[in-house]
């Protein structure tokens, strides 16, 4: 398959993680969202790696993986820590930063 | 064959994706998303980055997401609306997202990158192997894997200080409260076992020990059982 290709399912899975991050009112979804679109660069790297031959892309993505893991690790602690407050787990009622 | 496998991963990752936005209960969420993830490794094979794909099924597949089902456990996913109320994020959430997509597909159809059409480079054996990641990472990259190591520690340890049970933020554990509300106020030193084999705790600092003891020895228990209090 043409590395286009790649870049067009890259594409549409950013586009689609960037729609759930913007409608989801559950913070816990709206994480998952943005994992869909880390995954989506990473597709995008790495076939940029395969286009050009060199193993770059690959640690490049590999590198985004680590940074989502603890994108993900301080968010869902944010969202024990809102859970444990008693308050709702929805960000439009969470809209001021004082507890 | 490569397209055919192709095809499905693709479908199969496009589905995860738009599952993950569209399903109701946050469970099925991340379900859906642990297929996408599965899919986008079969992708990654396909492009000839096999430790790339092994590490997305196994950290990403496996540990994240264990994390994510843990928290949706721990908070109760239950069914919640698909969409904020009321917001304008609802209609333009989507516009923008389509907007964002023909961009790309035009950005992609008008590129003067010529490798794009093509099938990449031609493949040379150990391309994406665990030895060729590792040697660029402790050679070429060795300041972003240790700054990555580094990521990951502050990570863990801000996620322990945001989750962690705060003092007074809430009520104690039930039974310990009881235990302290329902404690009998009794004499002190009286029915412990250090008494019954004779050994009074506290001595030389108690004072009136040994009045204590004399009384003791001048009384006997059996004559005055609530001497020491009923115990």
């Amino acid at each position: 398959m043409a590395i286009g290709w790649y870049l067009v399912v890259s594409a549409l899975i950013f586009c689609v993680g960037a729609v759930g991050v913007l409608t989801r009112p559950n913070p816990l979804v709206i994480l998952l969202c943005l994992e869909l679109m880390l995954n989506a660069a990473n597709l995008a790297l790495v076939a940029f790696a395969r286009m050009w031959g060199s193993a770059d892309g690959q640690v490049f993505a590999l590198i985004v993986m680590v940074v989502a893991a603890c994108e993900v690790v301080v968010g869902l602690g944010l969202i024990v820590a809102i859970y444990r407050r008693r308050m709702a787990i929805n960000v439009d009622e969470l809209n001021e930063l004082r507890g | 064959m490569s397209a055919v496998l192709f095809f499905i991963a693709a479908i199969g990752a496009l589905t995860g994706a738009i599952g993950v936005v569209m399903l109701r209960n946050p469970f099925y969420c991340v379900l859906a998303l642990v297929g996408h993830l599965i899919c986008l490794a079969a992708l990654f094979l396909l492009l000839r980055a096999e430790f790339v794909a092994a590490a997305q099924v196994v950290v990403y597949a496996g540990a994240v997401m264990v994390l994510y089902v843990f928290v949706v456990a721990y908070i109760g996913g239950g069914d919640e609306p698909l969409t904020r109320i009321g917001g304008a994020l609802k209609v333009l959430g989507p516009i923008f997202a389509l907007a964002l997509a023909i961009e790309l597909c035009i950005a992609l159809l008008g590129t003067a990158l010529k490798g794009v059409s093509g099938h990449g480079a031609p493949y040379v054996a150990g391309f994406g192997s665990p030895r060729d990641i590792g040697q660029l990472f402790l050679t070429k990259y060795l300041f972003p894997f240790e700054l990555a190591s580094l990521l990951l520690m502050v990570a863990a340890v801000g996620a322990v200080v945001l989750a962690r049970r705060r003092r007074g933020l809430e009520e104690e554990e039930p039974d310990a409260a009881l235990q302290r509300r329902y404690r009998p106020d009794r004499p002190v030193f009286t029915g412990t076992l250090a008494e019954a084999a004779g050994l009074r705790p506290g001595a030389g600092t108690g004072e009136g020990e040994v009045e204590d003891q004399s009384e003791r020895e001048t009384v006997p228990a059996e004559s005055n059982p609530t001497s020491e209090g009923g115990w």
